[in-house]
C-alpha cells in the first residue's frame, strides 16, 4: 500500500472495491458563490463605478491627444518630428482604445453578476434527426435516378473531372519558359570589370593586394531589365599574393597577377555574398554563413552551400583596365534542375 | 388570415421597441437573441489566445484597408522625390517610394504601417499559441477533429498572410527574402524552375511579383482566412465550448458566463485592449524601418539581418543543413539520357523535411491519438497537461524542434552578441537540433509525472500549511491541511488510461497492426500514476500518518 500511494509508475493499483468505476468521487458541484467587495459594500460599489467612468474619461483624453498630434506636430522632413508624432498618434489611440476595453471589462468584473451558470449540452447529433437525414438523402438520390442510369453519371464524372483543366491551363502565360537565360549572364569576352554601383572601370593597378571590389559589368546600368541581369552579374573582384591562389588545371590563366574574380551570388539560394574576410581571404554570406575560401577556388569551407562560387576569367587589356576573357563557365547563383 | 389572428398582436411603445420591432418582424432577430443572448461560455485564461488571434485579425482588415488607400503595388522605376532626404533622387520602384510616402507623406500612416506589421507579428504568435493550448489540453480529441484541421490551416494562412505582406515594400531586404524563396524554389526537382518564372513572370526579380503578392495579400489570403474563422467559430458555437475539469463540470454541461451581459463586455472590451496594447507598441517601438534599408538591389546585403519571426525556423533549418557532409555533397548530379540534372539536397531538406514533419503531425495527431487510445467517447471536458504525460512530452518535443531552428536563424547575432564562433554556434545548434527534442520529450515526461505524483500527494495528505507543531511527547510534524472537496474533486478526477494489451484472435495470433497498436499503448500508457479513488484516501486515512494530523493531535493542537 505504501509504495502503491506513492503512484509508482508501473504499479497496478487494485482497490477494495470490485468495481473500480463507483470507486469515484462524487462531483461536488459548483463552488459557493463568493461574494465580491463591491457585492458587499454599497461604498466599494460606488468607488468601481467611478473607477469605469474614470476609465472611459481617459479614453476621451486619449482621442483628443490624437488629434492635438495630428494637427498641431506638423512634419517637417526630420525624422525626430516624425517619431514624435508617432508616438502621439499611438499613445492617443493607446489611451483611447485601453480606456474603453480596461473600463468594460473592469465594468464586468466589479459590477456584473458573477455566478457561473450550468447549461446541458445538446447531441450533437440527435439519432432521429441521423434517421430522418438517412431516409432523405436515400430519396433524393432516388428521385434523382443517378443509381439508376449509369451512363449519365460517368458521363458526369468525365466531364466534370476534365472541366477544370482550362483553369489551370490558362495560367500558363504566368511566366515565360526559362529557356537558357538561367547559363547566360552580360559577361562576355572583354567587357570591362566596373564599380558597383558607380559603373567606372577598374585598372589592374588599382587593387591592390588586400582589397576588394564589388564589381559589375560595364553597360549594366543601361540595359532595360538591369535588376534581372544584375542579379546573375554581379562579381566579386580581389587581389590575393599569387602564391597564395592555387589553381587547378585550364584556369592558371583566369586571374592575373593574384587579381581574381568570382560571382558574388550564392550557390546556396542566391543571397550576395558579401562579407570578404581579408586575412583568411574568406567569403561569407550573411544569409546562411556559407564560407568560400578564395585560395582554393571559392570551395565551400562552412555552411549549407554544396558548390564552390563561379569563378570569372578575367585578363587586361590594351589600356590596363580590367575585362572578362568570357562569360562563366557555369550558371551561377542557386542551383535548379536543369541546371546540369 | 383573420382567424390567425386570435393573439393580440404586439405593438411596441418606445422608439428603441418600434425599431427593433421593425427589424425583427422582418429578419427574425428573436430567435437569435433567445439563442445566444443568455449561451453560456467557460472562462478560463488560456481561451484568451484565440480571441488574440481573432481580433489581431481585425485590426489587420481596419489597418490593412487603410494602407491600401495609399500603397501601389507598381514595379515601375521611379526617381524618389519625398520627405525623406537621405533617399531624393533615388532609382527605386513605385511600391518602395509608396511605401515611403506612406511613413513620412501621410500623417499616421507611420502609425497604421507599424500597427498592421506589429498585428501580423502579433496574429502569427497569437493562433501559434492558441493551438499549443489546444493541442496541450486535448481539445483536438473527439468532437473537434475538424475544428483542430481548420486551425492547422488558418495557422498556415497566417504565415501566408505574413510572408506575402512581408515583401510588398519592396525594400532591400523583403528582396533578399525573395531571393531566397525563388533558390528555394528552383531547387525543387522537374518543376522547380518554371515554378519560378512563372511566379515571377520571368526571371528574378522581375516586374510582376509584387502586384502578384499584392492580390495574394490582400483579396486571396484574407477571404480565404475569413472563411475558414467564420467555420471554425460556428463550430465552436455547435460543440459549445470545452471546459477545464473542476467541481461542478460534467462533460454533458458547459458552466461560465451568459453572452449577455458579462462574456460580451469582457470579450468585447477585450479587443479594445488588444487594439490598445498593439497602438502602444506601434507608438513606441520602430519595426522595419524601409528607409534604412534602400530600394531592392541584389548586389548589397547588410549581416545581421533577419526574417519576421515566424518565417525564422525556415531560414534556420537553412542555416543549419550542412552542404557537405565530410567529403560527401549534398547536392547530386543525376546523369539522364536527355542530360545532366541537379538535385541540390543541401535546399530540399531544410526547406521541407521540418515543415512536412511538423505539419503532418500536426494534421495527423488527432486521429494519431484516437488510434492509440481507442477512444472513440466526446470529450468536452480538457486534459490538465500534466494528466496526459506523453502528449504532453511529445508537444514539448515539437516545440523544442521548432525553437532550435527559428534560434538558428539568429547564429550569427548570437555569435556576434555572445562573443562566440560562429562555427560553434551553429555546431552545437546542429546537435540540438536532433538531441533537444528527445530530451525534451524525456524532461517533460518525468515533469508531468512528477506533477501528477505531487497532485497524488495532496489529495491524499492534504496541503502543506508551513506549521511546524511540537507533540506533547516531543515529536515535531508539519501540519498538513486536508484539501476542501471542491479541490480534492480537481485533483482527482481526470482520466488516466492504461496500456491496451492486444488480443490474439480466434487462432492464436496477434495481428501485425495490433502489435503496432500494442507497443504505441505501451509507450503512451507505460508509466502512469492513477488517481486517488475514494477508498484510498479513506484508507490512507485510517493508516496512521505522521504527516496527517489526527483528530486527536489536532485538539491538542488547537486546545494551545
Amino acid at each position: 500500500m505504501a509504495d502503491a500511494s506513492h503512484g509508482t509508475p508501473g504499479t497496478t493499483i487494485e482497490f477494495g472495491s470490485p468495481n473500480e468505476l463507483v470507486d469515484e468521487f462524487e462531483n461536488p458541484g459548483i463552488p459557493p458563490h463568493r461574494p465580491r467587495l463591491a457585492d458587499r459594500d454599497p461604498r466599494a460599489e460606488k468607488r468601481a463605478e467611478r473607477q469605469v467612468a474614470l476609465l472611459f474619461t481617459i479614453s476621451v483624453i486619449g482621442t483628443v491627444l490624437f488629434f492635438v498630434g495630428y494637427f498641431f506636430i506638423p512634419l517637417n522632413d526630420t525624422i525626430e518630428r516624425l517619431r514624435l508624432q508617432n508616438l502621439t498618434l499611438g499613445l492617443g489611440t493607446a489611451f483611447a482604445m485601453l480606456g474603453i476595453g480596461v473600463g468594460i471589462v473592469h465594468w464586468a468584473k466589479t459590477l456584473m453578476p458573477d455566478h457561473e451558470v450550468t447549461e446541458d449540452r445538446h447531441d450533437i447529433r440527435p439519432e432521429s434527426d441521423r434517421q430522418d437525414a438517412e431516409q432523405m438523402v436515400n430519396d433524393i438520390l432516388e428521385e434523382s435516378g443517378i443509381k439508376r442510369r449509369p451512363l449519365i453519371r460517368n458521363t458526369l464524372l468525365g466531364a466534370v473531372l476534365l472541366a477544370p483543366l482550362p483553369a489551370i491551363a490558362i495560367f500558363r502565360d504566368l511566366g515565360p519558359l526559362p529557356g537558357n537565360v538561367l547559363k547566360e549572364t552580360l559577361w562576355d569576352t572583354g567587357v570591362r570589370l566596373t564599380r558597383d554601383p558607380s559603373g567606372t572601370p577598374i585598372r589592374a593597378s588599382d587593387v591592390t593586394i588586400g582589397s576588394a571590389f564589388h564589381v559589375i559589368p560595364e553597360g549594366l546600368n543601361e540595359v532595360e531589365d538591369m535588376l534581372e541581369e544584375k542579379a546573375k552579374a554581379v562579381v566579386l573582384l580581389m587581389r590575393l599574393d599569387p602564391n597564395d591562389l592555387n589553381p587547378s588545371p585550364g584556369r592558371e590563366d583566369w586571374g592575373y597577377d593574384g587579381i581574381v574574380a568570382y560571382s558574388k551570388i550564392c550557390t546556396h539560394v542566391g543571397c550576395p555574398v558579401a562579407l570578404y574576410e581579408q586575412h583568411t581571404h574568406h567569403l561569407l554570406c550573411p544569409c546562411h554563413q556559407s564560407t568560400f575560401d578564395v585560395e582554393q577556388e571559392a570551395k565551400v569551407i562552412f555552411g549549407p552551400a554544396a558548390r564552390p562560387l563561379p569563378q570569372l576569367p578575367i585578363e587586361v587589356d590594351d589600356e590596363g583596365y580590367l575585362v572578362a576573357s568570357s562569360d562563366f563557365q557555369e550558371p551561377v547563383g542557386p542551383s535548379f534542375w536543369e541546371r546540369g | 388570415m383573420s382567424s390567425s389572428t386570435a393573439t393580440q398582436d404586439f405593438v411596441p411603445k418606445t422608439r428603441v421597441g418600434k425599431v427593433t420591432d421593425y427589424v425583427d418582424s422582418r429578419v427574425g432577430g428573436s430567435s437569435l437573441v433567445k439563442e445566444f443572448g443568455r449561451k453560456i461560455f467557460p472562462d478560463h485564461w488560456t481561451f484568451m489566445f484565440g480571441e488574440v488571434a481573432l481580433y489581431t485579425f481585425v485590426i489587420l482588415l481596419i489597418s490593412g484597408t487603410f494602407l491600401t488607400f495609399f500603397y501601389d503595388p507598381s514595379m515601375a522605376e521611379t526617381e524618389y522625390d519625398g520627405s525623406y532626404l537621405p533617399l531624393r533622387g533615388v532609382e527605386m520602384s513605385v511600391a518602395y517610394a509608396s511605401t515611403l510616402d506612406i511613413s513620412f507623406d501621410v500623417r499616421g500612416g507611420l502609425f497604421m504601417r507599424q500597427v498592421h506589421h506589429w498585428a501580423a507579428l502579433l496574429f502569427v504568435a497569437a493562433v501559434a499559441v492558441h493551438m499549443l493550448r489546444v493541442f496541450f489540453t486535448g481539445a483536438f480529441r473527439k468532437p473537434r477533429e475538424f475544428n483542430w484541421i481548420i486551425g492547422c490551416v488558418l495557422l498556415i494562412l497566417s504565415l501566408a498572410a505574413g510572408f506575402t505582406g512581408y515583401s510588398l515594400p519592396d525594400d532591400l531586404l523583403s528582396g533578399n527574402g525573395l531571393r531566397i524563396i525563388d533558390g528555394v524554389m528552383k531547387a525543387i526537382p522537374v518543376i522547380g524552375t518554371y515554378l519560378s518564372f512563372f511566379l515571377f513572370g520571368g526571371e528574378f526579380p522581375g516586374t510582376a511579383i509584387v502586384g502578384r503578392l499584392y492580390v495574394l495579400h490582400i483579396l486571396l489570403v484574407p477571404a480565404v482566412i475569413l472563411l475558414m474563422i467564420g467555420l471554425h467559430l460556428f463550430l465552436v458555437v455547435l460543440h459549445k465550448h470545452s471546459q477545464y475539469p473542476g467541481p461542478g463540470r460534467t462533460n454533458t454541461n458547459v458552466v461560465g458566463y451568459p453572452v449577455g451581459p458579462v462574456y460580451a463586455a469582457k470579450a468585447g472590451g477585450f479587443f479594445f485592449i488588444v487594439f490598445g496594447v498593439l497602438a502602444a507598441i506601434a507608438a513606441a517601438f520602430t519595426i522595419n524601418p524601409i528607409w534604412n534599408y534602400g530600394p531592392y538591389d541584389p548586389s548589397p546585403v547588410s549581416a545581421g539581418t533577419q526574417p519576421d519571426w515566424y518565417i525564422g525556423w525556415v531560414d534556420g533549418a537553412l542555416r543549419l543543413m550542412p552542404g557537405t557532409l565530410g567529403n560527401f555533397d549534398l547536392e547530386f548530379m543525376i546523369p539522364f539520357p536527355w542530360g545532366t540534372n541537379a538535385l541540390s539536397l543541401n535546399v530540399l531538406i531544410p526547406a521541407l523535411v521540418p515543415a512536412i514533419i511538423l505539419f503532418t503531425l500536426m494534421f495527423a495527431w488527432p486521429w494519431i491519438e484516437g488510434w492509440v487510445t481507442k477512444d472513440t467517447r466526446e470529450h468536452h471536458l480538457l486534459d490538465r497537461p500534466r494528466n496526459a504525460p506523453t502528449r504532453t512530452a511529445i508537444g514539448v518535443a515539437g516545440v523544442v524542434f521548432y525553437c532550435v531552428m527559428w534560434a538558428a536563424a539568429s547564429s550569427d547575432l548570437i555569435a556576434t552578441h555572445f562573443m562566440v564562433s560562429l562555427n560553434d554556434v551553429t555546431y552545437w545548434l546542429r546537435a540540438l537540433v536532433i538531441i533537444g527534442p528527445i530530451l525534451g520529450f524525456m524532461v517533460s515526461r518525468r515533469i508531468s509525472l512528477a506533477l501528477q505524483r505531487k497532485d497524488r500527494e495532496i489529495a491524499l495528505h492534504g496541503r502543506e500549511t508551513g506549521r511546524i507543531v511540537r507533540l506533547p511527547h516531543g515529536e515535531f510534524i508539519e501540519v498538513h491541511e486536508p484539501v476542501d472537496d471542491y479541490k480534492l474533486y480537481t485533483l482527482t478526477s481526470f482520466d488516466s488510461p492504461r496500456v491496451s494489451q492486444p488480443t490474439p484472435d480466434e487462432n492464436g495470433k496477434v495481428s501485425r497492426l495490433d502489435k503496432v497498436h500494442g507497443r504505441l499503448s505501451r509507450f503512451f500508457f507505460e508509466d502512469r500514476v492513477a488517481p486517488v479513488r475514494p477508498s484510498e484516501l479513506a484508507a490512507s486515512h485510517d493508516d496512521h500518518h505522521d504527516e496527517v494530523a489526527g483528530t486527536k493531535d489536532r485538539e491538542s493542537i488547537a486546545s494551545r
